[in-house]
């Protein structure tokens, strides 16, 4: 099977220049350090999987995902749909070609990822207009309903204008917005983070039917692994800018191997008698905070200074990405044998 | 429950009724909220947005807007009443006997203050000393909080330190004059979860280890069940400005007694194993600016309703134990 | 729609300046629309035999030097000073927006140039420069727009630049990208509607200046000239007679212009009201 889509070796950097900049830079001395946001990631997503992308704030996922929708161009590696490379066409480019309806993008905020100026229909209508040249009124109308009742969005709310709506009813305009089009990916950029809680379940449902039924096929950016362990079938571990952790989701859970993930997973508050069994008081909590992706050090790990099992040698040959496991891929020296964290 | 020095709750909140008067109408926040905290405990106050817990917190301080009017209820707090508290009074005790931890670590903080400084402010409101003692304590209070190098670190500005980082000064800041209930509104918005574990523990530990001289108390307002379950002892649940269900956390968690409850523990992620497990609650949040609010506001939405449920309101009077706010409860 | 013209109807008629504002306005539009069908005199036509008489029944405002009846001219210059103010904001308003949408969008060099640009047209006396182009381009009321409408560009240019810059991160610009729409399709629908609002809250204050501004540079002889009725000039002419005692040729037009500009600010800030959308509930 072909994956829809594939990265190899993608890379971002986004330049901080220094005080007093392009001076320095005539004197000979670096005028710009350069934030690794993203730093050599490799990534499949087959037709119709669901990938969780997790990380905190910083670890380059939403980067990655703006990446991948070719919102923004890479500065090394390729980016391949359907098996050929787009990472070289611009943005612009890409947004008047065919090509950009195979990727469609779900928002985090619900109220801002709304136009104040369009209702329900045009909004919806607005990427078919745009990416279907040609298609005459009945065909728009027909797809925009189709679109709309795939996520239980009622005729009578087209003429509403986004302040009109509740959160649940923007999120699923978002939603059928990105659907219109009939996408093969679907990426959802934190699609649950901004709304109530008794709203997050009925989206997250949606989406779990949506993949069911249209088979579309679903990169989750998330910082909430629970969100991640109910929907994805494969999860990919992010810090600062690298993968550090990929494969199958409830393996991945169950048995992590890289002691970020792990602590990650311990991390997360649990109901009393929910699975995987809580670690009980003795969490392992990661020391410090995370470094700079500023320029950081080629040769060390990028968890060093705060991993429970660093030693010297990791400080001095930066660890690969590696099978541990069946399908699980780990970049570390030591990674953890595989219980139960 | 943990029984206080002399059995009696630190804070007593009883038929707590808040209203606000705005453009479109009042809004009937809060009817008839009633809690305790014992000392040495923490309470975690659970809901969604709009079901008026951080009202309820603000009420307790004093903090609420002109828009708000307190027409019912008591606080009763140190044998004193907070919300009949003149302006000078609450000041008195702001700070020093109650202080709070807000939701947004970055903003709560002056952004154009050193922290050092902000705490040094908070000692000397309430705990006045000569410049070198307040400088001796805020350093004391820069390492309760575990924050290394509390020298240069109280030198720092908000905007140069971590949002987990700020959230230790707020704790600092909250525990500087040795508080008798700790507040903390949403404390770990906005951070990661791994930062989040760390200022929960933090915050624990804290409240903990001050308990054993002269019992501190804490209250949790969250909207995160998982986090409430982990670092609480008892939580009362809030749906649309009711206490549905007060009980401790273990049997809250295993038997939930009233509908809501059971539905929420049935809504979030956290607590199921599959995606075909997760159940989402039907209906919405009644609109309180009503009138006609029925006495039991989750009554719109529930499938056990019956007729009984429109029959006049339930006593909510704090007692211990498992408490619920229905007529049908589970 | 219905909660916009309750909002409407709530900020005109709860609020008694706002009231008597769109009152003022609304008689200043009927003058400038209807000035010269319902004057009593032809304000051009000279009769010294009347001349400089104090206001009475026959001549509410009195006349001037020349035994034109000050009312009647009054109440025309209206139309022009109106039109003027109109006519320049309004070519402000589309220059500006239509350049700092497109500064604040595609930020880089583009908006290097033209920022700093809009920093040396902003560090000159605003009147001064207005005057300077008046002189240079000639002394004719096309000019006094195209002048007054310069020297306003760079606050729209910013402001339309500033609510660009803030919206070009939002989602729904994201979408859409994401959604096939061109840069400038996303100008053009989507960000400029969304702008507009502002602008136009901007523009309303700014027409008691454009008026102020015209009648101005009428004042020390540039863009409009005799006998044509505008209150810039009426108040320059009349303001030798102050000293002997004929105070009614200046105070007049002075007054006009003065409700003029006091009902467009008061009308502005009770559009900002309607408008922004932190007040509502």
């Amino acid at each position: 099977m072909i994956p829809i889509l594939e990265t190899r070796g993608l890379r971002k950097l986004y330049p901080i220049p220094h005080p007093g900049g392009r001076l320095r830079g005539l004197v000979g001395r670096r005028a710009f350090s350069q934030l690794f946001a993203v730093d050599g990631v490799d990534l499949t997503i087959l037709p119709g999987e669901a990938v969780g992308l997790v990380g905190e704030s910083g670890c380059g996922k939403s980067t990655l995902a703006r990446l991948i929708s070719r919102l923004i161009s890479p500065d090394a590696g390729e980016i391949l749909l359907d098996g050929a490379a787009i990472q070289g066409i611009s943005p612009a480019r890409f947004a008047a070609s065919p090509l950009r309806r195979r990727i469609q993008m779900v928002f985090q905020d619900p109220t801002e990822s709304l136009n104040p100026r369009f209702n329900v229909f045009d909004a919806i209508a607005d990427p078919a207009r745009q990416l279907l040249p040609g298609i005459d009124r009945h065909d728009l109308a027909r797809r925009v309903e189709r679109a709309a009742a795939q996520v239980g969005l009622p005729p009578e709310l087209f003429r509403r204008y986004p302040h009109q709506l509740s959160g649940g009813q923007k999120a699923r305009v978002g939603i059928a917005r990105a659907m219109v089009v009939e996408p093969a990916l679907l990426v959802l950029d934190e699609p649950t983070s901004a709304l109530d809680v008794s709203v997050q379940a009925l989206v997250l449902k949606l989406l779990m039917a949506l993949r069911r039924e249209a088979g579309v096929a679903q990169l989750f950016v998330s910082h909430d692994l629970n969100v991640v362990r109910l929907l994805c079938d494969r999860i990919i571990v992010m810090y600062l800018g690298k993968v550090v952790e990929a494969g199958p989701a409830r393996q991945v859970f169950q048995a992590p191997r890289h002691p970020y993930t792990r602590a990650l997973i311990q991390a997360i508050p649990r109901l009393p008698g929910a699975l995987p069994p809580a670690a009980g008081e003795a969490s392992e909590r990661l020391a410090g905070e995370p470094r700079s992706p500023i320029d950081p050090d080629p040769l060390a790990c990028r968890l060093h200074g705060r991993c429970p099992r660093e030693t010297d040698f990791c400080t001095t040959h930066p660890p690969e990405l590696r099978e541990v496991a069946p399908g699980q891929l780990v970049r570390c020296h030591f990674p953890l044998d595989g219980a139960s964290p | 429950m943990k029984a206080g020095m002399n059995g009696q709750p630190l804070l007593s909140v009883t038929d707590l009724t808040v209203e606000f008067r705005t453009r479109s109408g009042r809004v009937h926040a809060l009817d008839r909220v009633s809690f305790d905290v014992a000392p040495g405990e923490i309470l975690g106050i659970v809901g969604e947005s709009g079901s008026g817990k951080s009202v309820t917190a603000f009420s307790l301080l004093g903090l609420l807007g002109t828009a708000a009017r307190v027409t019912a209820g008591t606080a009763m707090f140190g044998g004193r009443d907070l919300l009949r508290l003149a302006p000078r009074e609450m000041n008195e005790i702001r700070g020093r006997d109650l202080s709070i931890v807000f939701q947004n670590p970055r903003t709560a903080l002056n952004p154009i203050r050193a922290v050092g400084t902000q705490i040094a402010d908070v000692l000397a409101r309430h705990d006045p000393g000569s410049a070198g003692e307040i400088r001796a304590k805020v350093l004391a209070a820069l390492r309760q909080v575990r924050i290394a190098d509390p020298e240069r670190r109280s030198r720092a500005f908000p905007f140069e330190l971590s949002g987990g980082m700020c959230q230790r000064i707020g704790i600092a800041m909250a525990l500087a004059c040795s508080p008798k209930l700790l507040i903390a509104d949403e404390p770990t918005t906005g951070l990661d979860v791994t930062t989040q574990a760390v200022i929960m523990d933090l915050f624990r530990d804290q409240v903990r280890d001050r308990g054993g001289r002269g019992g501190v108390s804490a209250i949790l307002i969250t909207h995160d069940l998982a986090l409430a379950s982990a670092y609480c002892d008892r939580i009362v649940v809030m749906h649309a400005g009711h206490v549905v269900e007060t009980a401790p956390v273990a049997a809250l968690f295993d038997r939930p007694r009233h509908p809501y409850t059971a539905k929420l523990l049935r809504s979030v992620p956290s607590s199921v194993d599959s995606i075909d497990l997760l159940q989402p609650i039907d209906g919405a949040l009644p609109d309180l600016r009503r009138d006609d609010l029925p006495p039991c506001r989750f009554s719109e939405r529930c499938e056990r309703h019956q007729a009984i449920c429109d029959t006049e309101a339930l006593d909510q009077s704090p007692a211990a134990g498992h408490r619920v706010l229905c007529r049908l409860p589970l | 729609m219905h909660d916009r013209l309750a909002m409407v109807r709530h900020v005109l008629l709860d609020n008694p300046p706002n009231l008597i504002a769109s009152l003022v306005l609304l008689a200043l539009l009927i003058a400038a629309f209807l000035g010269p069908w319902v004057v009593p005199y032809d304000p051009i036509a000279t009769n010294t035999r009347v001349a400089l008489q104090a206001p009475s029944a026959q001549h509410w405002f009195g006349t001037d030097q020349l035994g034109r009846d000050v009312f009647s001219r009054t109440v025309v210059a209206a139309r022009l000073d109106l039109v003027i103010a109109f006519a320049a904001v309004l070519l402000s308003l589309a220059l500006g927006s239509a350049i700092g949408a497109a500064i604040g969008y595609f930020r880089g060099a583009l908006d290097a140039t033209v920022s700093r640009v809009v920093d040396v047209l902003m560090a000159f006396p605003l009147f001064v420069l207005a005057m300077a182009m008046v002189a240079a381009l000639g002394n004719s009321v096309t000019n006094v727009v195209y002048a007054t409408a310069v020297i306003n560009l760079p606050f729209y240019i910013r402001l339309a630049r500033a609510e660009v810059s803030m919206r070009s991160t939002l989602g729904y610009i994201e979408a859409a990208r994401v959604g096939g729409s061109s840069h400038v399709r996303i100008l053009c629908v989507f960000l400029l509607p969304n702008i507009l609002p502002s602008l136009v809250v901007q523009a309303s204050l700014n027409l008691g200046w454009a008026v102020l501004n015209a009648a101005g540079l009428s004042f020390i002889g540039l863009g409009v000239r005799a006998p044509t009725p505008e209150w810039g000039i009426m108040v320059a002419e009349g303001a030798q007679f102050i000293v002997s005692g004929r105070w009614w040729m200046a105070l007049f037009p002075g007054l006009a212009l003065m409700l003029a500009v006091f009902c467009f600010n008061l009308l502005g800030d009770g559009l900002r009201d309607i408008v922004d959308p932190r007040n509502r509930t």
